[in-house]
């Protein structure tokens, strides 16, 4: 078995380099992936690799980038788009809700867009506004999408290549805080299908659930109350749609209790969803409220006070202690 | 700024043969077409008009969600279709019904989109469909498509072969109004930036629903796309022979790889911009009257009248298009409605449980009233 220790960045560029080898219609496009690697490097090396024909750098313009993704795929190509950063997708949002999104539907099964639309997101990099949000939502309310975010390297090598795969459209979540730290990366098989959730810790006493660089801090979290004699069961979201239930129901079923962590604001959130849904469907197995843990519901700050605007490991162990204490 | 040139024109209001000044570098198309192809624009456009005032009848009437007549605008359309070559892409607005005749759709595809039983209407993969693309209601939006589909054209190496028969263009139509948008915009900094083979038709109707074109823009919209590095041209859209060999000349560049181009082709929404509109509101008798005087198939009228087209053709046409109006009311009444199928069926091409979980709430919801689903 061949396992690399890859950097979250690097594991992505190797999964891009893996699709673009094993099928010639893929092709990259998005602001500065060419030339010099994108901003956050993830293309780095790509366009010498593979030429100005498979790596476009493309004109300043997102709505540019998806509108001409969605021609390319109407001729047989698979693009995969990169946004520089989460907050500057909106100028993009028309193309994505009203026609990428919706083509296949209106096609009665003729057409299928395999778009991927690769965004960084989330906060913990001391970037000034429009660097640090976590739009999922309104992608995850978007029907005809699929979104999904990878957490750590192994799942960012495969979940790349599964969603340039997929015949629909996905918006791919990329935590950037979490670029940078290595992990192995499983380069024979992949560990779980692409829209599946993953039990990342097991735990008897409360269950966490959340996506991308959260996962890391309910990891952390459920350390440190171990270490205080409680036992968490932390779930990575991995898919934010679909969302694979199974196995958070299952949790929930043996813990009785759920706290919802996300970095994104929490009016009319994934957490918001999630919470709505295992109240509807394990309503007799909870002991204790759904609560969500997630960033005020303001515009994401200067970064000088990000640290009181995001959720972090204390706000979690809080959320813990009042769902025990229930 | 120096006086523009008039633009292309080679029939007068009168159908009299008249090339303008500056038309000579199209005038090889208009001498290689036949009585017979002369006579098959004048068929396009009359039928579509017995077609168009069908549909706005059949809205009136409640048998339609909504009608977007096209009466006023059927030259600028037949002439520019008509210059499209079989592996040539049509990327349409939501107007160009006669486009998608004459590229092969059934029409009823457009009824059932503006009766309300499907969003979308045809399949563009079906070769006999002729490339004629999905209808988009998101002004602009189809640009980028375009450009999208014609950088993928390139990069198949399908323009500029000099092979006739695979070389392959990408008209897209959009209005006035739409230019103000910024996906047309974008669409031609990414025209220019990958030199794709794309025409740019703009119909300027005069009108963007209530508001005229003087506020779109303070230039003539055929100087904006100079600006982007995209050749352009003025063109009488009333005037069919010169709607065609303009746009057979810009596609013939885009094919042999010239890159882009951009047409404007100057016309004239007679009706409303859809049923639900009052043009009465805001269109004043003159400028009506104005072009009025210049209706498109009036004028190619006279033109083939003149050549010694015969009584027994036009009485032939004249039949043909109440004879297809009545074949469209009929099965326009006949149109089933949508089913549970329709409302989950292709929200993805791959399962997806949400909507399978859905699907089958509601089947058995609608069950359990005993009646039909």
């Amino acid at each position: 078995m061949a396992v690399e220790e890859l950097p979250l960045a690097k594991a992505i560029n190797a999964g891009l380099r893996k699709a673009m080898t094993d099928n010639d219609k893929v092709l990259l496009m998005g602001e500065d992936i060419g030339t010099l690697g994108g901003v956050f490097r993830v293309t780095e090396g790509i366009k010498a690799e593979f030429g100005d024909k498979r790596v476009l750098d493309t004109p300043l313009a997102e709505s540019g980038i998806v509108g001409t993704a969605i021609g390319l795929a109407l001729r047989g190509y698979r693009p995969v788009c990169e946004i520089q950063f989460d907050g500057f997708v909106y100028p993009a949002f028309n193309q994505i809700t009203t026609q990428l999104a919706k083509l296949t539907n209106r096609g009665r099964g003729t057409l299928t867009m395999p778009v991927v639309i690769r965004i960084p997101y989330g906060a913990h990099i001391g970037a000034i506004e429009h660097h640090m949000e976590s739009p999922e939502a309104y992608f995850a309310h978007t029907a005809g999408l699929r979104v999904v975010s990878p957490s750590t390297p192994n799942d960012a090598y495969w979940m790349i290549q599964e969603s340039i795969e997929s015949n629909d459209p996905v918006i791919f979540f990329e935590p950037k805080s979490r670029y940078w730290p290595k992990g192995p990366v499983d380069l024979d098989a992949s560990a779980s299908p692409l829209h599946a959730s993953r039990v990342a810790r097991t735990g008897t006493d409360a269950t966490l659930v959340g996506h991308g660089a959260m996962v890391t801090m309910m990891l952390q979290a459920a350390e440190l109350a171990a270490s205080e004699g409680v036992s968490l069961e932390v779930i990575d979201l991995r898919s934010i749609s679909p969302i694979d239930y199974a196995p958070i129901l299952e949790s929930v079923t043996k813990t009785g209790r759920l706290v919802v962590c996300q970095e994104a604001a929490g009016f009319v959130s994934v957490g918001s969803e999630i919470a709505a849904t295992v109240a509807e469907k394990a309503f007799y197995s909870l002991q204790a409220p759904v609560i969500r843990v997630s960033s005020f519901d303001v515009p994401v700050p200067a970064p000088r006070i990000e640290q009181l605007f995001l959720p972090d490991v204390d706000r979690i162990l809080e959320a813990v202690d009042r769902s025990l204490a229930y | 700024m120096t006086t523009p040139p008039p633009a292309v024109q080679f029939l007068a209001t009168d159908g009299s043969f008249a090339p303008s000044a500056g038309s000579d570098e199209y005038l090889p198309y208009i001498e290689a077409l036949t009585d017979e192809q002369h006579e098959q624009f004048y068929r396009d456009m009359a039928v579509i008009r017995r077609f168009d005032t069908e549909c706005t009848n059949l809205q009136r009437q409640g048998q339609m969600a909504l009608w977007p007549p096209s009466h006023g605008q059927e030259a600028a359309q037949v002439g520019s279709a008509r210059a499209t070559k079989r592996q040539d892409h049509i990327f349409p607005s939501y107007r160009e019904h006669v486009v998608g005749k004459i590229r092969g759709i059934d029409l009823m595809g457009i009824v059932e989109l503006m009766r309300g039983t499907t969003l979308g209407g045809w399949d563009v993969n079906d070769p006999k469909n002729g490339n004629f693309h999905g209808y988009t209601l998101v002004l602009g939006t189809q640009t980028l498509h375009a450009t999208g589909y014609g950088m993928g054209i390139n990069f198949d190496g399908a323009v500029g072969t000099g092979n006739p028969d695979t070389d392959t263009a990408v008209i897209v139509y959009f209005g006035d109004g739409s230019t103000s948008e910024g996906d047309v915009n974008e669409a031609m900094v990414f025209a220019a930036s990958y030199q794709t083979p794309t025409v740019f038709f703009l119909q300027n109707n005069q009108w963007a629903i209530s508001v005229p074109v003087a506020t779109q823009s303070r230039v003539p919209l055929y100087l904006r796309p100079r600006g982007f590095g995209i050749p352009s041209v003025q063109v009488d859209g009333n005037d069919v022979l010169a709607s065609y060999a303009v746009s057979a000349k810009h596609l013939d560049d885009a094919r042999n790889g010239l890159g882009p181009s951009y047409i404007e082709a100057q016309t004239y929404r007679i009706g409303a911009h859809t049923t639900s509109d009052d043009p009465t509101r805001y269109q004043n008798d003159e400028q009506l009257a104005y072009w009025v005087a210049r209706d498109p198939i009036l004028r190619f009228e006279a033109f083939l009248k003149n050549k010694g087209a015969s009584e027994a053709f036009f009485a032939d046409v004249e039949q043909e298009a109440a004879d297809f109006a009545a074949d469209i009311r009929k099965r326009t009444l006949e149109l089933p409605n949508p089913t549970i199928d329709n409302l989950f069926d292709h929200v993805y091409s791959e399962p997806h449980p949400l909507i399978t979980e859905q699907k089958a709430w509601l089947a058995n919801y609608e069950a359990s009233f005993g009646g039909d689903k």
